[in-house]
């Protein structure tokens, strides 16, 4: 029974990292159609920033986190304005192609800027771990949960009560709907793309003192968080918070209670299945197709 | 008000209007009628910025709106309800709504946005009780008023539909057409394109026909109404009416 809770809580602090990178993924998708194959990427430099902001420079850590948040997500538009604006016939497949394509490009400009060794952060404050129930919850595991329901929550907040997120949500809908309103639809898939990098780069931060950091981080956490965001029904806020946690309590039972080899295995088995039988993902498209 | 001059558009290398030139006037209601594929709709599109590129002139206010896009266009005072109404299915009515006015919130008219969207409820009643509603489980009917609400909120100067009346029951249509009276004679310029032709002359100043691109009619809806030409191509009277006209 301890042993459950333990793999739960595993479970949780990784689901909601999850849970923060297919929000991403879905936030992008909801706007645009696009599936952005470097969104791990972008998870990575969040890390990454932080190992330099707050790790070497020591700068204050809720400084650090903004400014990351902020490179990063100027990474996010400069992505957008030279990536994926100038291409003349953005069909689909174009497009995703050009985000495989600067997912490597990322990966590439990260080995150079802070090499190949892997960096590791101490967590975000210093008390001891959490005794519950026999099983210990590590400090950093409430600082992930925590910013992860925070941030989701944040963004429903923004999607239902302000005219911008209201604004998005109708780009998403339609973009000639959006355009003969008077809503600049370039400019929302714009603010699409650097809120989703945004958010991104949180992911990153928040996992960087639970886990090595290195310049080819990125790729594993994007498809996790791409399962995640399946799993729960790409587009959907929410949908991205069960799949995130889905995947991850599952993650850790399967390596808990099976075999530790299965890790990885779980999420794509998963995958597999929900695009199997639920294509919609688990808040089905019908109910909830965006946000 | 509006001037359209020597309008070409283009599809591909297709021409889909080929040299078209009308005038709206401050206060008129202009009706374009027309056949499928006359070209109707891309006239449309093209005076509130939703072709890439055509050619010709197109003024409003004395503005050239070459160059404009959708936003920009909505800015300068055009306000498109457009075929098959493209509302928000998924949010609220009046989320619908208020994002009529999301130009006027930018410029942060708050309170005139709060009292046009009062007024717009005045003028379509039904709204009020599906305020919260998803626009998607609105009627046919409902949601074509929704669309011209939503259109209204930006407080245009002209007023351009499309096809209001596809789809909706003969009731609908007559109510929808009364709204656009009573808009008219609060001073708002109405621009409608109709395959509906009758109903659409009956209650415009003005009227154009449009075939394959081209304006093959124009002049006093009323003299329309009654053209031979018109009642044998749009208005469904039967071929025996039109000779005996003829002679």
């Amino acid at each position: 029974m301890q042993e459950v809770l333990q793999y739960l809580f595993s479970g949780l602090t990784n689901g909601a990292i999850y849970a923060v990178i297919a929000v991403g993924f879905s936030m992008l998708y909801s706007a645009t159609d696009l599936i952005n194959f470097a969104h791990g990427e972008f998870v990575m430099l969040g890390s990454l920033f932080l190992v330099t902001l707050w790790g070497a420079w020591q700068i204050p850590l809720p400084i650090a986190f903004l400014l990351t948040v902020a490179c990063v997500a100027l990474t996010g538009l400069l992505f957008e304005r030279f990536a994926i604006r100038t291409v003349r016939k953005p069909q689909p497949i174009v497009l995703v192609i050009i985000t495989v394509g600067a997912s490597i490009f990322l990966r590439g400009v990260a080995m150079i800027l802070w090499g190949k060794d892997a960096y590791s952060l101490p967590p975000f404050s210093n008390q001891p771990p959490l005794e519950l129930a026999g099983a210990t919850l590590l400090i950093q595991s409430v600082w992930i949960i925590v910013i992860s329901l925070l941030l989701v929550f944040g963004l429903h907040l923004f999607y239902r009560r302000t005219l911008t997120g209201k604004a998005m949500q109708a780009t998403a809908i339609s973009k000639r709907a959006a355009w003969i309103t008077g809503i600049p639809a370039g400019l929302m898939v714009l603010l699409a793309f650097v809120m989703s990098t945004g958010v991104g780069a949180v992911a990153g931060m928040i996992i960087a003192p639970v886990t090595m950091c290195s310049y080819d981080m990125g790729t594993l956490l994007g498809l996790k968080g791409f399962c995640a965001a399946m799993l729960g029904g790409i587009g959907s806020l929410w949908g991205a918070l069960l799949g995130g946690i889905l995947l991850g309590v599952l993650e850790a039972l399967g390596v808990g209670l099976i075999s530790s080899a299965l890790k990885d295995g779980v999420a794509f088995i998963l995958l597999l299945l929900i695009l199997y039988f639920r294509p919609g993902g688990l808040i089905g498209a019908a109910e909830s197709a965006r946000f | 008000m509006l001037r359209i001059k020597n309008l070409r558009c283009y599809y591909g290398r297709i021409m889909a209007i080929k040299g078209v030139s009308l005038s709206v006037m401050e206060g008129e209601i202009i009706s374009l009628i027309g056949a499928n594929g006359a070209g109707k709709s891309t006239l449309l599109e093209a005076a509130c910025g939703l072709l890439p590129s055509w050619k010709g002139e197109i003024d409003f206010q004395g503005n050239s709106l070459k160059g404009c896009d959708g936003p920009a266009i909505v800015r300068k005072g055009i306000s498109l309800v457009p075929e098959g109404r493209l509302i928000f299915p998924p949010m609220s009515v009046t989320d619908n709504l208020k994002l009529g006015a999301y130009t006027r919130y930018r410029k942060r008219q708050h309170a005139e946005v709060a009292r046009d969207l009062e007024m717009v409820i005045d003028l379509f009643p039904i709204l009020r009780e599906r305020a919260n509603q998803p626009a998607g489980t609105l009627s046919g009917g409902e949601q074509q008023m929704l669309a011209i609400g939503r259109a209204l909120m930006a407080r245009p100067r002209l007023l351009a539909l499309d096809e209001p009346s596809m789809g909706l029951a003969p009731l609908m249509v007559e109510k929808i057409l009364d709204t656009l009276q009573l808009l008219k004679k609060e001073g708002l310029t109405i621009l409608l394109v109709e395959q509906n032709a009758q109903a659409a002359l009956k209650i415009a100043d003005r009227g154009y026909v449009l075939e394959t691109g081209k304006i093959v009619l124009q002049g006093n809806a009323s003299d329309l109404l009654s053209d031979v030409e018109v009642k044998r191509a749009y208005l469904g009277k039967d071929y025996e009416e039109f000779y005996e006209g003829r002679d």
